[in-house]
Order: structure tokens, then sequence, then C-alpha cells
């Protein structure tokens, strides 16, 4: 465990020196995140000037619920980055390189690309919250920061999950697949509050593909939301179930792979 | 010499035909992200009958139509650009009897082409079975929205090709491609058609380029914009393809006097 603690402090210091020479784009990108989350916040803040609810949802309970998402999605680009593994690692073979090293193979990729600036989003997302909470006079209960990092930890791990099974898929096929991208707008179903879509969407979201825990689940346990609370209890087991289908599929997939010629 | 750059549209068109089975999942995410915006215009609607000047099924035509156009007019000319930059390949471009700019146009068109055939029409149909998508009936509003549709393209890929040659000034320009894809669309009508934007923020975006490349088509397409309206959007359209020239040839001129390859 240390000896991974270790690695991780030894990453983050490679990586600001490398990042330091770049330092103007740093600042740009981190520029960049917020501007798409600014606009994902205008987006709700214009539809309430033509709405008062939005499927039983008030305004200040919806940016509560997209606040809360930007936590763990914060922490999840920061730590999990699997956007471009196909290319730069079986493409390219730099898996070669990771699989002659002692650390675990997926650890050591996560850590190869570590995106420091998406923290902001998570830093962001607590004002967020905080700010509309306040708004609700949201009861502050001695149980709020404790669930709160329980909460984002399992909506991490599902995340993690979700995209380590699919990322899996790329043993298999040799062709790079379009399927991220794909998921990757799949998960702004989760931010709204799922009662406004049809019943089939409801169940794809909750149950095969679950990010309506990263966001409206969770989000309704600080909102004392007694429709979806149960819901909430949930989310620490399917982050548990898809953390572990994750890391199943990823070790049954990793001992598929040889090496790319040349 | 005009042959040199159709050879550029056939080739990119070629090319993309080669890697088509990628486009199937985005026909897919195009039809997800429609759904996500259908179901919450539908939430908010409810009972009522119109808002910011469009009904719900105008609404739900908006929504389709403005990601369908998208298919046909998105493209990464600025990430390949950057990258030439990036890499040097650029400096090779730049002695060639061509001229750059021009050829990534082309390229820009072919996969535009590309695009239009088996991407925007088949994922049009797929939207109109999910979605209660109505098209219109006037042969106007198809004509001019596909004249405008061209005007979109081009006044897209200026701002791309922009975008791109920012590389030779800022060294990484990968955030400021991130930035102009989230301004593009959000004030281009994407996610929210302009007339739902508070006063203050209309007002603003009327006064950008992004408007003319998915609100102001969509605008026409949807019959919110008949007759001598139809014009005036097509004039805005042609002022910002004109504008839009200068600062795209003053980055260019500039850029070739500093060249600056990092590694290769």
């Amino acid at each position: 465990m240390m000896y991974y603690l270790g690695l991780i402090s030894e990453y983050l210091k490679n990586y600001m020196k490398s990042r330091l020479t770049y330092r103007a784009d740093f600042w740009v990108e981190v520029v960049s995140d917020l501007l798409f989350q600014a606009s994902n916040l205008i987006f709700i803040l214009v539809i309430f000037m033509h709405t008062d609810s939005l499927g039983g949802w008030s305004e200040s309970e919806v940016v509560f619920v997209y606040g809360f998402f930007m936590v763990p999605y914060g922490l999840f680009s920061c730590f999990v980055n699997l956007w471009n593994f196909s290319e730069r690692y079986i493409v390219k073979g730099e898996l070669d390189r990771v699989m002659t090293r002692p650390a675990h193979n997926l650890f050591q990729i996560f850590l190869e690309n570590v995106d420091p600036p998406a923290l902001v989003g998570s830093a962001i997302g607590l004002v967020i919250m905080g700010i509309s909470g306040a708004q609700m006079d949201l009861y502050m209960a001695w149980w709020f920061i404790p669930a709160l990092i329980i909460m984002s930890l399992s909506a991490v791990a599902i995340y993690t999950g979700i995209y380590t099974i699919l990322t899996s898929i790329s043993f298999f096929s040799d062709a790079p697949t379009g399927i991220i991208p794909l998921m990757y707008n799949m998960q702004s179903y989760g931010r709204y509050p799922v009662t406004i879509y049809n019943r089939a969407i409801q169940v794809v979201l909750t149950w095969i593909l679950p990010f309506a825990f990263v966001g409206v689940y969770p989000a309704s346990l600080f909102l004392h939301r007694e429709d979806m609370q149960h819901m909430a209890l949930l989310t620490p087991v399917m982050g548990a179930v898809f953390l572990t289908l994750g890391l199943l599929a990823w070790n049954f997939g990793i001992r598929r792979y040889r090496g790319a010629g040349s | 010499m005009l042959s040199v750059y159709t050879d550029f549209i056939r080739i990119r068109f070629l090319t993309m035909l080669a890697y088509r089975v990628n486009y199937y999942t985005g026909i897919l995410i195009y039809s997800m992200n429609i759904g996500v915006y259908y179901f919450t215009y539908k939430a908010i609607y409810g009972d009522a009958g119109s808002i910011g000047g469009f009904t719900a099924a105008q609404m739900t035509t908006y929504v389709a139509v403005s990601w369908m156009a998208r298919a046909f007019y998105f493209n990464n000319l600025d990430r390949e650009i950057s990258t030439e930059i990036r890499d040097g390949s650029i400096a090779i471009q730049m002695i060639r009897p061509y001229n750059y700019v021009l050829v990534k146009v082309m390229q820009g068109l072919g996969e535009g082409m590309f695009r239009f055939l088996l991407f925007m029409i088949p994922g049009m149909a797929i939207a109109m079975l999910l979605f209660p998508v109505t098209l219109p009936t006037d042969p106007v509003a198809w004509i001019s929205f596909l004249v405008m549709l061209f005007f979109s393209f081009l006044i897209n890929t200026q701002i791309n090709i922009i975008t791109g040659l920012t590389a030779f000034f800022v060294e990484n320009n990968e955030g400021m491609m991130r930035m102009k894809r989230v301004v593009v669309d959000l004030f281009s009508g994407l996610i929210l058609p302009i007339s739902l934007f508070p006063g203050w923020l209309a007002t603003f975006a009327q006064w950008l380029p992004f408007q003319a490349i998915t609100y102001l088509p969509g605008s026409v397409f949807t019959g919110r914009v008949k007759g001598v309206g139809i014009w005036n959007v097509l004039g805005i359209q042609i002022i910002w393809l004109v504008v839009l020239l200068v600062p795209m040839i003053i980055i260019w001129r500039l850029a070739r006097r500093r060249l600056f390859v990092q590694g290769g």
C-alpha cells in the first residue's frame, strides 16, 4: 500500500514538471473545463426561466444535483483517464513497457494519465452545492460530510467500473472502437432527474449503465427526497459491484493481449 | 489547377469511406443527444403552448435538425492543423505549389460530403423514427435550409482553421480547441435556441458569428423565419463569411513568418 502511495506522489511530481513547461496552456485547460461545466449550468438556468419544475424537481434541486455530479466527475477525470487507451497503449504498443513493471498495469495506466486540472471542477461542484443548498435552506445534518465522501467515492467507482469494462473491449477488437465517446454523452442523462425519461431509459440508467447513481440518486439523499433516498443508499453497493466487474473484465482481457508487431 | 483542389475533396471522401464503421456509433451518439434534449424539453413544455417562440413540435424538430446539421458541418480541421504545425509536417506542405488553407477547406468539404451522405441523412431517418420530428412541406424552406447548411459548414470551417492556426503562437493549443468547441456548441444554439436565452445573453449571442452556424438555419427549417426573413438570414451568413476571412488571412500571413517546429 505504501508502495502504491509512493508511486502516486512520484507520478504527480513528474506531471508537474512536464506541465510547467506549458504553463499558460495549463490555465487555458482549467478555464476550458470550467467553461464546459458553465455551459451545462447555463442550460439548466435558462431552462428554469421557462418552467418552475423539471419532473417534479425545482431549479435549486437540479442545480444541487449538478453540483454533486461535478465532485465525483472531477475526481474521476483526474485519476481515471482511459480516453485514448487503445491508440496509445495497444496500437503504439506502450502496454509492453507497462507490463514489464511490478505495479498493477491498470494502476500504472491511470497514473500515467493523471489530469489534476480536473480537480478544479470538483471544488466548484462543492461551491455550487453550498450555494444551492443555502437557497433551499437545506438542513445540514451531521452525516453530510461523511456521506458526501462515501457517495463521491462510490460514484467514482461506478465510473471507473463502466469505463474499464468498455476499455477492456479493445483487447478483443483490433480497430479502435468509438464506444467511449458514446458513453461520455450517455452520462449527461444521469445529471437530470431520471423521472423525466421514459421507463426504458430509466431502467438502463439505473441497472445497466448506472449513470443515475453518479448524479441524481446520491444527491437525493442530501436533498431529503423521499422518492429516491432508498436508491441513494444503493450507491456504494453499485460502486463495489461495478468496480469489481471492471477489474475482472480488465484482468480477463489483458491475458489476451499480445504485443503489437514491429 | 482547380483539379488539384477537387482531388483533395475526392481523396478525403474516400478515406472517410474506409472508416465508415466508426460513424455508425456516431449516429447512435447523436440520436442519444437528441433524446436527452427531447425528454428535457418535453418535461419543460408540459401544457405550455410555446416557449421562446417555439411550439413543442417545432422544438423537437429544431433539436433533431440542429444535431444532424452538426453531423454535417462538424470537422476536426483545428486538431489536424495544430498536429501538423507541432510535428513540423506543415513545413513540407508550405513549400508545395498549393495554398495550405485552401487545401484544408477542400479536405473539410470531402469530409462534409461523406458526413452528409452517410451520417446526416441516415441519422435524420433514425431520429424521425424515434422522435416526433415534423419536416417542413414548403420547398422554399428546404432549398434555403440546404443553401444555409453549406454556409454553416464554411463559417464553422473558418472558425476551425483560425483555432488550428493559433498553434503557431501558443505551442500547445489543446485548451483553446476545447474552449472553442464549448463556445460554438453554446452560442450556435445547438444546446439551446438563442430565443430562449435571457435578453442580454441573446443580444450578446446575436453579435457573434456562431448563431449563423445552427440557430439561424434551424429557425428557417422549423418555419419560424419565412419570406424576407430568409434573405436576412442568408445575408448574415454571408457577412460573417466575409468578416471571418480577415483574421484567417492575417493569422496565416503572420504564421508563415514564425514557423517553429517542435521535435520531429
